[in-house]
């Protein structure tokens, strides 16, 4: 039986490297991994918790959860290229284009 | 008295039909209809004025009602009419003279093109039926009604020339310069509305002690703010300035407003409230004062102008001052005689000068006339009875108006020797300015050879008017003899009693012998007259001898004392300094400082609000939606 004050504890750990690497790193690439290291916080915290109070939502939660990781990177990636394609660079913070 | 409808919208109505129609009828219809109405409303006025003769003489007041106009509470604003032996006189003169310069005109106006014509006599009529009002008003409020149509109406007329951009000054002069008189007119009217709760004369001129205590400084107030009004109408100093321009007017206009109505109107107006204007002694005095110097004031400038129209602008203005000052010494009878006689033999001159100038081509300068006698017999000799009739030669109706004024100014209670030594020294003047005229138009040879060949006299149309006038100008004289000379037989005077009958009047202060106050005037006026002659009459060199030697009075004369200089530099260059001021300070710093400025600070926020945080850049989003998401969970933790 895992302990569950780990698990969450790990899991925190987890979201709060990813959110971090957000703000911090200019790469779409690097920001990509740490959104998905944030998801995976997530699910890492729905699995624990499910088992914790015996229940199959968390566990069903989790694969949802993959499924729009999966398709907002499918999505995400068609978008880098795009900007590369047109701006000969991926800095996110050049491309402000949509500044008020 | 139906009778009285029909002198009121007779002419209202031929102004409305031939303005609506204008164009489509031809001269001789539009002036025809014109003339047709005012003659059918003087035939009226003279049935109205037969009936209310046929009446008791302390009956002589009629009501005439014709609808109600306001109801405030429980006052009662009427729109009605007034019949008095005095607004009797005033609607036959006004359609008597005004019938008399519509025909005139029919001929004076005829090179204007149709539609012109038809809104010439279209303006002349609703003239007369202005003043017809203003003279019928049984209230203040339409008195005022009236005062103002007649104001709106010489406007158009003055200003009927319109492509001249001197007729549209003169007209908008007239206007604006008879508003400021008028708004001491309306104060007056205030004040008597909040006193007397009422605005009818039958309810406040008998009232008039009662409310307002002699010699109360509230009735010193009412009396002069009223006669305000009528120095902008009647052109007394300083308000005259509009009346000489507003010669740029067609001449028959002239001699409508400036001898048989409007500026009679102000006259009329302290006959009228005479109840009150004898309530302020000090009023009185500044009245018959104001009135004496605008009578030496306009004679002495007329002495030096050369435009035969502007002679007779400034001839006006001093007999509107003999008028002003007899009502200010006390003797209404006489200032309203003078008015009555003024009516006839002004507008005789005034058209008499029309003629000269139909015949001359426009010419107004007398330096270009001269031996038209010649040429314009009738025109010369109708002018001749006016002349004398102005300069009050013996036995003119001019002669024993202006005597009876100056007679009373010198022995009624108000009167002092002052008042009289300056309407005689005015008289003097007259005598003068009147024979220099005269004499450079018609006698001498002619200056200017080619205009004098192409004089000629004027068509029927226009010379019998003039002969119309002349006559009745010396036969009015026998409507007010003085007693001197025959006793009881001032009819005038006798008519007008129930107007005035409430006057006590003071022993007289002063006694002198009529008939050598006659003599003294007739000697004034034979003596400049033929100063007048001698000078002008051949050509002669000692009037240029000294125009040079008194050069300096000359330009003065000349100039009108520049008046209209110093009312230049100080109300209109005076009142554009200020806007200029105000529009570069005030409306430029404050008013568009503020407007400007809350656009500003609007801008600014929103730009806060929506451009500063707008910064295009993906990881400030990200830290903004962490951010909040963190502060949303806080907030439902603290809240389990």
């Amino acid at each position: 039986m895992l302990n569950i004050d780990l698990s969450l504890t790990l899991a925190t750990l987890i979201f709060c490297i990813g959110a971090t690497g957000v703000l911090v790193r200019r790469d779409p690439l690097v920001m990509f991994i740490c959104i998905e290291m944030m998801f995976n916080a997530a699910n890492l915290a729905l699995v624990a918790l499910a088992n914790h109070f015996g229940r199959i939502e968390g566990q069903v939660m989790v694969f949802l959860v993959i499924a729009v990781a999966a398709a907002e990177v499918a999505v995400g990636l068609a978008i880098i290229i795009a900007i590369f394609r047109t701006e000969k660079d991926v800095d996110v913070d050049t491309i402000s284009t949509m500044k008020g | 008295m139906t009778t009285l409808y029909f002198v009121l919208f007779l002419p209202l109505g031929s102004a409305i039909f031939i303005r609506s129609m204008a164009g489509r009828l031809s001269k001789g219809l539009s002036g025809g209809i014109a003339c047709t109405s005012v003659l059918l409303a003087f035939a009226s006025a003279a049935l109205s004025f037969l009936n209310l003769k046929g009446m008791a003489v302390d009956q002589r007041s009629l009501i005439l009602p014709i609808f109600e106009w306001a109801r405030v509470g429980n006052e009662s604003m009427r729109f009605d009419l007034l019949l008095d032996p005095l607004s009797a006189v005033m609607i036959c003169v006004v359609t008597g003279v005004g019938s008399l310069i519509h025909i005139y005109s029919t001929s004076y106006m005829h090179e204007e093109t149709d539609s012109e014509y038809a809104r010439y006599f279209g303006y002349l009529n609703f003239f007369v039926f202005s003043m017809l009002t203003l003279v019928l008003a049984a209230n203040f409020i339409v008195l005022f009604m009236g005062w103002e149509l007649v104001g709106v109406s010489s406007y158009l007329l003055i200003g009927y020339y319109r492509s001249k951009t001197s007729a549209a000054d003169a007209g908008k002069k007239a206007f604006i310069v008879n508003r400021v008189g008028d708004f001491g007119f309306l104060l007056a009217i205030f004040i008597i509305m909040g006193r007397f709760n009422s605005v009818n004369f039958s309810e406040v001129l008998p009232f008039a002690a009662a409310k307002l205590v002699a010699g109360s400084s509230l009735a010193t107030i009412t009396a002069l703010l009223l006669f305000m009004g009528a120095m902008g109408k009647s052109a007394q100093l300083p308000l005259h300035v509009w009346l000489p321009d507003a010669m740029e007017g067609p001449t028959p206009v002239s001699a409508l407003i400036h001898a048989a109505t409007m500026v009679t109107a102000g006259v009329f107006m302290v006959a009228r409230c005479h109840a009150i204007f004898e309530l302020s002694p000090v009023a009185m005095t500044c009245i018959a004062w104001i009135g004496a110097t605008t009578a030496l004031f306009a004679a002495s400038i007329a002495l030096v102008q050369n435009d035969i129209k502007r002679v007779m602008a400034y001839s006006t203005l001093s007999q509107l001052g003999y008028m002003v000052m007899g009502v200010g010494v006390g003797a209404y009878s006489a200032g309203f005689f003078h008015l009555f006689t003024h009516a006839f033999f002004k507008a005789l001159l005034f058209l008499g000068c029309g003629s000269v100038m139909h015949a001359m081509h426009g010419e107004l300068d007398m330096g270009k006339m001269g031996g038209l006698k010649a040429k314009m017999p009738i025109t010369y000799w109708t002018f001749l009875v006016g002349s004398l009739c102005l300069v009050g030669v013996f036995g003119t109706s001019g002669f024993f108006s202006k005597d009876e004024i100056l007679y009373q100014a010198l022995t009624s209670p108000q009167g002092s020797f002052g008042l009289w030594l300056m309407g005689t020294l005015g008289a003097a003047c007259t005598a003068f300015y009147v024979s220099r005229l005269f004499f450079k138009t018609f006698h001498g040879e002619p200056r200017d050879h080619h205009a004098y060949e192409h004089a000629h006299e004027s068509d029927s149309a226009m010379a019998i008017p003039l002969i119309i006038l002349a006559v009745a100008s010396l036969l009015i004289s026998l409507l007010g003899l003085p007693s001197f000379i025959a006793q009881n037989f001032n009819g005038f005077d006798q008519w007008l009693d129930p107007v005035f009958k409430d006057l006590v009047r003071g022993a007289d202060t002063a006694t002198v012998n009529p008939w050598a106050l006659s003599a003294l005037y007739s000697a004034i006026a034979f003596g400049f007259g033929g100063l007048g002659y001698r000078w002008f009459a051949r050509k002669s060199e000692t009037p240029d001898r000294i125009y040079k030697a008194f050069s300096y009075i000359h330009a003065i004369l000349w100039n009108k004392y520049y008046i209209d200089e110093l009312y230049d530099f100080v109300f209109v260059r005076g009142f554009l300094g200020l806007s200029r001021w105000t529009y570069k300070y005030f409306e430029q710093g404050v008013v568009d400082g503020a407007v400007n400025s809350s656009g500003e600070l609007a801008r600014r926020g929103s730009s806060f609000l929506s451009e500063k945080i707008q910064t295009g850049k993906v990881r400030y989003y990200a830290g903004a939606v962490l951010f909040g998401a963190a502060l949303v969970l806080l907030l439902l933790l603290r809240s389990l």
